[in-house]
């Protein structure tokens, strides 16, 4: 009952005119930028992260929340529409929708896609609504060990479920916690890492240098590189009686929907896999529990409908350890939570109780920007497929213009600027060689928080590392971690043995 | 790609080794009574760093990376021409920030990308080239009170600050 008197608490902060209008605005500009082949939620809320310090920080959240939402639903519009994902998120979208759309039916996938994200999102809103206070609570009991054993296991989640070139990914995670460290040494307040003597490196680097060097710069590099020549575009013919015919056949693949959103859910929870994966798992799940899996890939419905619940519910899933335990289940959600800190808030089980009106505030308006994001993105599919004809070379230096000022902003120097501009080109040819760049984002986010709490569970120990192991918590923390980290050598031993057994 | 692996790889290993040695600039051991020394944390990972990239060299060196096993050019024709074309001119527009500020040069980016990159008409390009500055100015200059960077042209704005601020 607690909870529902909180949640009732939150829709008051979430329907102050401020948030309202913000939460709309922010489903707008995702559901444009979800659409836009190339951009995601992850570049959307690191390049427009800057934009949000006019407005306290819980308007700020709302406005980022809704952004990722919005992007969520409209990563869908260019699946269908043009046949690229607009997110990698929407990858699996394609599959179906795409042939739906050859086959005059794009309207249909269109208006699949926006239910089954409302289904998901819902779905998962609710499950996020009931876990989070138990699990906040108990994360409470969380020393320096357990926080410590616990980022562990989410960087060692990369190395075990991404399918990444494993010491590539290693090396991302490394160098995103060095850069992290660069700046004072917290502990005994001497300089460290100052490059070259350059005064601009004392104040450290900020984690949206490295976000929006990687995510808005190299980004768009990648972007203008992968997209060649203009992408045609399906024909969309839209009624009131098309959309009601489409809604009834979409509401019998409610089961499918039912599945994926479960499955988003608890895959998004996982640092290193979120959308994506989760989508892809989702639509491998419809399509092995389908009666007619022959179906699928030539423009089925089901095939929609389980990648857009998946992606949504992931999304969610992802808040849910971000809020809780300060570990971000996403590279978006990352960005998120080091904006909290830009904001001055500290992140973990503590904002359950020191901040419950922008966490209250935060779940309510998931709830209201998952209902807006539907019902926008239906009513205004024409005005979308309008803007997707927008070229890319009006969209492309406006977002170079977003990237430098939203690199400046934060700090307010323009050395962080050009160190944006060397991380973007860095990121862009490094991405081109195969290196993993999201975990290099999360450990910059979470550097900051990690060392401090190696170092200080270290000195209570007396340096005894077997303490990490032996305390109940951190230990189970601990041997996840450790599978985790094997699970590659634990696959490739299993396929060798298959392998030998056939011949 | 191939070749452009090993540059990376080595690239990235000579860096390591510079952070271990930069990061050995503090304590990297125990100190008594304080824990690990301030250096310990990013000497140890970038001995990581390191070690991964050594990893990288053999995985590269057996052809079981995916660049190794690619004959694809690095950079193609069209990656290094869009590369050259936008990169370097947003590196040119950085520069310039120093000395005519932001609200010169982002315009003369825009103008660039617009009308010789995506041939589109001038009053389409001047439009939103010149608005994008102004709104920027009235968001950031005049709402957030973050001041952005003008250079030399800091006079010419003194009026504005006068009416605004």
């Amino acid at each position: 009952m607690e909870i529902l008197a909180n949640l009732i608490d939150g829709f008051f902060i979430a329907f102050e005119p401020l948030n309202l209008g913000l939460m709309v605005v922010g489903v707008v500009v995702g559901l444009f930028i979800g659409a836009m082949p190339g951009l995601g939620s992850v570049n959307g809320v690191a390049i427009l992260l800057p934009m949000t310090f006019l407005v306290p920080p819980t308007s700020a959240i709302i406005f980022l929340a809704a952004i990722y939402y919005g992007a969520m639903y409209g990563g869908a519009i260019s699946s269908i529409m043009l046949g690229i994902p607009g997110a990698s998120t929407a990858v699996a979208t394609t599959f179906d929708g795409r042939p739906l759309a050859l086959k005059g039916e794009a309207d249909k996938a269109l208006i699949a896609a926006a239910v089954a994200s409302f289904v998901g999102g819902t779905i998962s809103i609710i499950l996020f609504t009931l876990f989070a206070p138990p699990l906040a609570d108990w994360a409470l009991a969380f020393g320096d060990h357990e926080l410590f054993a616990l980022m562990m296991m989410a960087f060692a989640t990369f190395v075990g479920l991404s399918g990444d070139d494993i010491p590539k990914t290693l090396f991302s995670i490394c160098i995103g916690l060095v850069l992290s460290s660069v700046g004072l040494d917290i502990m005994s307040g001497e300089p460290r890492l100052v490059f070259f003597d350059i005064i601009g490196f004392m104040h450290g680097i900020n984690f949206l240098v490295l976000a929006i060097g990687i995510y808005g710069i190299g980004e768009m590099l990648w972007t203008i590189e992968s997209t060649r020549g203009e992408p045609s575009m399906s024909k969309a013919k839209i009624s009131v009686d098309r959309i009601v015919s489409n809604l009834k056949e979409v509401s019998g693949t409610w089961v499918t929907a039912l599945m994926a959103s479960f499955v988003g859910f608890f895959v998004g929870i996982l640092p290193a896999a979120g959308a994506t994966p989760g989508s892809l798992m989702s639509y491998g799940f419809a399509k092995t529990y389908s009666k007619t899996p022959e179906e699928f890939g030539k423009g089925k419905v089901d095939g929609v409908v389980a990648p857009e619940a998946a992606n949504n519910a992931a999304s969610t899933g992802a808040m849910l350890p971000m809020l809780t335990l300060g570990i971000p289940g996403s590279p978006t959600t990352a960005i998120l939570l080091g904006g909290m800190v830009i904001w001055g808030l500290v992140p973990g089980p503590m904002l359950f109780i020191e901040q419950e009106e922008f966490v209250w505030g935060l779940i309510a308006s998931l709830y209201a920007a998952n209902l807006f994001a539907a019902v926008i993105n239906i009513g205004f599919i024409p005005m979308f497929l309008w803007m997707l004809k927008m070229p890319f070379t009006i969209l492309a230096p406006g977002i170079f213009v977003l990237c430098i000022i939203g690199g400046f902003a934060p700090t307010q120097s323009m050395h962080d600027v050009w160190l944006m501009f060397g991380f973007g080109v860095a990121g862009y040819l490094m991405r081109k060689l195969d290196y993993p760049l999201a975990p290099a984002v999360l450990a910059i986010v979470l550097g900051p928080l990690a060392e401090p709490s190696l170092r200080q569970s270290l000195l209570i120990s007396n340096g005894d590392i077997t303490a990490f192991f032996t305390r109940p918590i951190s230990g189970t923390f601990m041997a996840f971690a450790i599978f985790l980290l094997l699970l590659p050598i634990i696959k490739a031993v299993r396929a060798r043995m298959v392998g030998n057994s056939s011949q | 790609m191939k070749r452009a692996e090993l540059v990376m790889i080595l690239l990235m290993a000579a860096f390591s080794a510079y952070l271990m040695w930069k990061s050995a600039e503090l304590p990297v051991g125990w100190v008594e009574n304080e824990g690990p020394g301030g250096g310990a944390w990013p000497f140890w990972l970038a001995g990581i760093m390191l070690g991964t990239s050594v990893w990288s060299l053999v995985r590269w060196s057996r052809g079981i990376s995916l660049p190794s096993q690619s004959d694809q050019p690095f950079m193609d024709e069209f990656a290094l021409s869009s590369f050259l074309k936008v990169a370097v001119p947003l590196g040119i527009a950085l520069g310039l920030i120093h000395f005519i500020g932001i609200y010169f040069s982002i315009p003369i980016f825009m103008i660039y990308y617009m009308r010789f990159l995506g041939k589109h008409t001038w009053p389409l390009t001047l439009s939103i080239s010149i608005g994008t500055p102004i709104v920027t100015f009235f968001f950031f200059d005049i709402a957030l009170r973050i001041v952005l960077p003008k250079g030399y042209t800091e006079p010419l704005f003194y009026p504005l600050y006068d009416m605004f601020l």
